[in-house]
């Protein structure tokens, strides 16, 4: 099947066909990656902007080479020091750059929605690089890519996931991406830090660690975002750590070949000990390397329509 | 466009005599098996270099390294043309660096394609010499491309295809010329 599609908002509205399309297209980019020559002419030419309203290191640096592997360029938006500022909107931004005629927006925002509206009006392709607690598609799909490529399968598998579930985009996107892979999802969380009905999903709910852990073949483990102690959603973080944390100790009950997960950065210590971390269950690196792969992918199958740039 | 078969060019013998033919001919010009390298163009080049690389072996009792290239992403239309299958790994089981690389290819025509597999080569190294391999010549060149080794020569017109079959990927072995009904 070919690509077909114009912009990627989310994993929610992709068939299990696309998302193996892209997957089996990172396949071929992770092997560019290994060159010694990592550049390949496919987008030569092409215009990327990276339109992020947020901090983030890993998302933006893999979008950023995984362009300019493709030999694209790159045109980057420090929303901090743009028009924004001034007051300028979202769509007269846009359209600004459209008018410079760039082909793809790479768009990370704090509010849920934004590249669902500018998709709306844009000519350009959108890509969602991370929308408030909505969605963030890449992640995803390079953790699908990192369970398919280890374990030979998605399919079957048992994959938890732990951490601040209400407030995790990377949550939301590895559920959807996930069920219509046919794994079996299994949340926990402690009860203020996951949305209530969510088994409505088709996913298991617990809140114990390690009913959670037990029998799982994938753990992945979120960040526990340390400012919403603010809002009195957990008392401690020794309190989280010592009910949730992820180590070496409470993993035993899990598959032997467990693989454990976390889309970084990580709070070693908190959510996940270093022992997790850095020990022969953990895939954290290998994530990474697949990231760039699998933006690499994405881009390639976007940007594959000439009539996106007319 | 439902395409209907003219004409069945080569059936599984001739192909395997230009093999076997092409073998020599590689063997003959390059005076052996030294520095020698096979790349196939995937999907069907491939097929054909790792065929061509066992008469080899077997002529010339030596052995020597046979590889593929995918030039999915290195092709002039890389960004426009949409594509019924993803792009597979390319696999060079060598140092491209001075060695004699014979590209191997099932049919030749506008020449794009080769000149997608040398731009990607380089990229590897910088390879003594590149030669070329082709099952079928059916001219229309768009490019300066010519082939080294040529299995039959197949004039067509432009409406027409020129289909290489094989038992690998097509469960038969043979060169079809179709036209678009």
């Amino acid at each position: 099947m070919a690509w077909n599609r114009k912009h990627l908002l989310t994993l929610e509205e992709l068939s299990a066909d696309e998302i193996t399309l892209i997957l089996d297209t990172a396949n071929s980019f992770k092997e560019v990656s290994e060159r010694s020559v990592k550049k390949v002419p496919a987008l030569r030419g092409r215009t990327v902007v990276l339109f992020f309203h947020e901090p983030s290191t890993r998302t933006r640096s893999s979008f950023e080479l995984a362009a300019k592997r493709l030999s694209a360029d790159i045109l980057t938006i420090q929303t901090a020091s743009s028009s924004l500022v001034k007051g300028e909107t979202l769509i007269d931004t846009l359209k600004t750059l459209e008018a410079m005629t760039v082909d793809a927006l790479v768009v990370r925002h704090s509010s849920s929605g934004v590249p669902a509206l500018l998709a709306s009006v844009s000519k350009a392709s959108i890509i969602n690089a991370g929308d408030g607690f909505h969605e963030h598609p890449s992640q995803g799909l390079l953790d699908l890519f990192t369970i398919r490529e280890r374990k030979g399968k998605i399919e079957g598998l048992t994959v938890t996931i732990v951490g601040d579930i209400t407030h995790s985009r990377v949550a939301r996107s590895n559920i959807y991406g996930l069920i219509k892979m046919g794994a079996k999802v299994r949340l926990c969380a402690p009860t203020t830090l996951i949305p209530s009905g969510i088994e409505k999903w088709g996913v298991e709910v617990t809140h114990d660690l390690t009913k959670a852990l037990t029998g799982a073949d994938v753990v992945n483990v979120l960040r526990l975002q340390l400012e919403r102690q603010q809002k009195n959603l957990f008392p401690t973080i020794r309190e989280y750590s010592m009910l949730f944390g992820v180590t070496t100790e409470r993993l035993k009950v899990a598959q032997k070949d467990v693989m454990v997960m976390h889309p970084g950065p990580m709070n070693r210590g908190v959510e996940i000990s270093s022992g997790v971390a850095d020990g022969p269950a953990s895939v954290i690196d290998e994530q990474v390397t697949n990231g760039v792969a699998v933006r690499m992918a994405i881009l390639f199958l976007m940007m594959g329509d000439k009539s996106v740039s007319q | 466009m439902p395409e209907s078969i003219k004409a069945k060019v080569l059936d599984a013998r001739d192909i395997d005599r230009a093999l076997t033919r092409i073998a020599h001919e590689i063997l003959e010009r390059n005076k052996g098996t030294d520095n020698l390298a096979l790349l196939g163009i995937k999907s069907r080049g491939e097929t054909l270099a790792d065929r061509l690389g066992a008469k080899i072996r077997s002529i010339e009792g030596a052995d020597f390294p046979v590889g593929a290239l995918d030039i999915t992403f290195y092709r002039d239309d890389a960004a426009t043309r949409k594509s019924d299958k993803p792009p597979q790994d390319t696999h060079i089981p060598f140092d491209v660096n001075g060695k004699l690389i014979v590209l191997v290819d099932d049919v030749l025509f506008t020449g794009r394609s080769a000149r997608a597999a040398i731009a990607e080569i380089i990229d590897f190294g910088r390879p003594k010499a590149i030669q070329l391999a082709v099952l079928v010549d059916r001219g229309h060149r768009e490019f300066p491309i010519h082939a080294d080794y040529v299995g039959k020569n197949i004039p067509s017109s432009q409406k027409e295809k020129v289909l290489v079959r094989v038992k690998e990927y097509d469960q038969v072995d043979e060169v079809v010329i179709v036209e678009q009904a």
